[in-house]
């Protein structure tokens, strides 16, 4: 199937497996209500939804929209902002991801996150995959761990034989599947990726899209990007966030539809998404 | 069109004058630095070289010009040097940590002690010394010895160290924090194993000029009682004198040749200072990351 989308034919068929039914889904992460907000000023409100094991999801949505604010709450990034403040409630596994004993370190052993700009460590590629595994106290067959990660991220056949070279030394898209091979070191059970791809040239961007259809398998991955053909690329469930102005300007983040990849960008329930997905706005 | 052209042209030669001007104000206050600076360096090497020697190193102070030398004060020098860093270090260091990391800017306290430490680098030495006179000497019991003269240098250079040390703390990009704690990592082993590394060589470099900074400092050891005869080696508790005291000393006194001696023991004191500085540049040149 191809849809015309800002005037660009976009083949949304090639993922766009037939999603198991409801019924058949794994919730892993269940949103009820989420609000967050910075010194007062609602960054994001109301948003519910259920995100599924073994599928990509993404966020999508023009900026100021709090995409990247929503992701930062499944692992407890916001806690990193002393003025952000998250209301409402996340279940993951039917667990309070913001209940009183729950601590932010063991959610970040679970739940991994990949960022916009690569950021590896100014060290060896090796000791940048092998970082997690030690700070979790994880050292047995470290080796075969860092091996396996960069196999994962597609990045081993590069890397094998300078392991020991600084990770400074590779491309922008080799930082970035580094990233995503450190994150992979830990066995995490969830990916949240922010924008992944947004500082890398369209090769790398294909390569990171390609290592996501291949991780989906074992992973659960929550992506958020701005690129509206990689969510239909990439995405088996696709969350569209909007901007809600307030009577003073204030910009609030709201969450105006949610549903499979392929329904989203064809046949939208709501009207700003339909504008939004075929260009007419954002 | 014409009349942006035209404006352009007419202000050129204006504009060139003043270019000009500032340019020669530039170089001229280069000159008057390195000037200054050759000439009083040019003036003690001509007066002090021919007594750098082994007897300005090994032996003691003296009435005798001819047999006197500096080993107490250059011992005590290098004594509170190490003292100095073994103090300034782990406190400035720990302190910057606080502050950059673990403080929480929204109470009024930690604000405070931020302002705090910026004063307390502009104070000036010698209100520093009357501290160590009336806090460590008096108040502690701890007398005029060699330890309590460390302990005010630490106080004074304690500012710069952790100025320093934040500032290469700020330099490590957060995008390498969120990293570290995306990855599970414990707020500890954020810092000790990204942000510490990350900004050890800023904090070596500003230690090492922290500590040159200290070791030529005269006012406050004087008010601790460092003396000017000292005529045996420095113990940890004992009466000390140290090299910028013992040059004091030498250049007061109205016989010609302590005055070459006073120059000999500039040169020695130049010498530590600079190496140690030069060691500061090449580490900060060395090891110093662009993120």
């Amino acid at each position: 199937m191809s849809v015309t989308m800002a005037g660009v034919n976009v083949d949304v068929t090639t993922q766009a497996r037939p999603l198991p039914a409801k019924e058949f889904r794994e919730v892993v992460f269940d949103v009820k209500d989420l609000g967050v907000s910075y010194s007062g000023n609602q960054a994001l409100q109301d948003v519910s939804l259920e995100i599924y094991r073994n599928f990509v999801t993404a966020f999508i949505g023009p900026s100021g929209c709090g995409k990247s604010t929503f992701i930062r709450c499944f692992n407890h990034m916001n806690d990193l902002i002393p003025s952000a403040k998250v209301e409402g409630t996340i279940l993951y596994h039917g667990e309070d991801m913001y209940g009183p004993e729950v601590d932010a370190v063991e959610v970040r052993k679970r739940i991994g996150m990949v960022f916009q700009k690569p950021n590896p460590f100014p060290k060896s590629i090796y000791d940048n995959v092998a970082f997690g595994p030690r700070v979790l106290g994880m050292t047995d067959g470290l080796d075969e761990r860092v091996e396996r990660a960069l196999q994962q991220s597609a990045l081993w056949d590069e890397a094998k034989d300078r392991l020991k070279s600084s990770a400074l030394s590779l491309s922008g898209g080799q930082q970035q599947r580094l990233c995503i091979a450190r994150c992979l070191a830990v066995e995490p059970e969830v990916i949240l990726m922010d924008e992944p791809a947004s500082a890398l040239d369209p090769i790398a961007t294909t390569r990171i899209e390609d290592l996501m259809h291949e991780l989906k398998k074992d992973y659960t991955i929550v992506v958020v990007t701005h690129n509206m053909q990689q969510a239909a690329r990439v995405a088996d469930m696709t969350a569209f966030f909007s901007v809600n102005r307030g009577e003073e300007g204030q910009r609030t983040g709201i969450l105006v539809e949610y549903d499979a990849t392929s329904k989203i960008f064809t046949q939208p329930s709501d009207k700003r998404t339909e504008d939004y997905v075929t260009g007419r706005f954002g | 069109m014409n009349a942006a052209a035209g404006n352009l042209r007419t202000k050129r030669p204006r504009g060139l004058w003043t270019g000009r001007l500032f340019y020669g104000f530039l170089v001229l206050s280069l000159l008057i630095g390195f000037l200054t600076l050759g000439a009083l360096l040019a003036q003690v090497f001509l007066e002090g070289y021919k007594w750098v020697d082994l007897v300005l190193f090994l032996e003691a102070p003296s009435a005798d010009p001819r047999i006197a030398g500096a080993e107490p004060a250059i011992l005590a020098t290098i004594y509170i040097g190490i003292l100095l860093l073994a103090f300034t270090v782990p406190l400035g260091v720990g302190t910057a940590i606080y502050l950059e990391e673990y403080a929480n800017r929204d109470r009024w306290y930690n604000r405070m002690l931020e302002v705090n430490i910026q004063n307390l680098a502009a104070v000036p030495s010698i209100v520093y010394g009357i501290l160590g006179l009336a806090f460590l000497v008096r108040g502690l019991g701890l007398g005029r010895v060699l330890l309590a003269g460390a302990m005010i240098l630490t106080l004074l250079v304690l500012p710069t160290v952790i100025i320093a040390a934040r500032e290469a703390i700020r330099a490590v990009p957060d995008s390498i924090r969120q990293a570290a704690y995306a990855l599970g990592a414990t707020k500890w082993q954020v810092v000790w194993r990204q942000v510490l590394p990350g900004a050890l060589p800023g904090i070596a470099t500003g230690s090492i000029l922290a500590l040159s900074r200290g070791l030529g400092e005269t006012a406050p050891l004087l008010l601790v009682g460092a003396l000017t005869y000292v005529s045996f080696n420095p113990t940890l508790l004992g009466d000390f004198t140290a090299l910028p005291v013992q040059i004091y000393q030498w250049i007061a006194r109205p016989q010609e040749e302590f005055r070459t001696l006073a120059a000999s023991a500039i040169i020695v004191l130049l010498a530590i200072l600079l190496t140690l500085n030069a060691f500061a540049i090449w580490l900060r040149n060395r090891y110093e990351r662009r993120w």
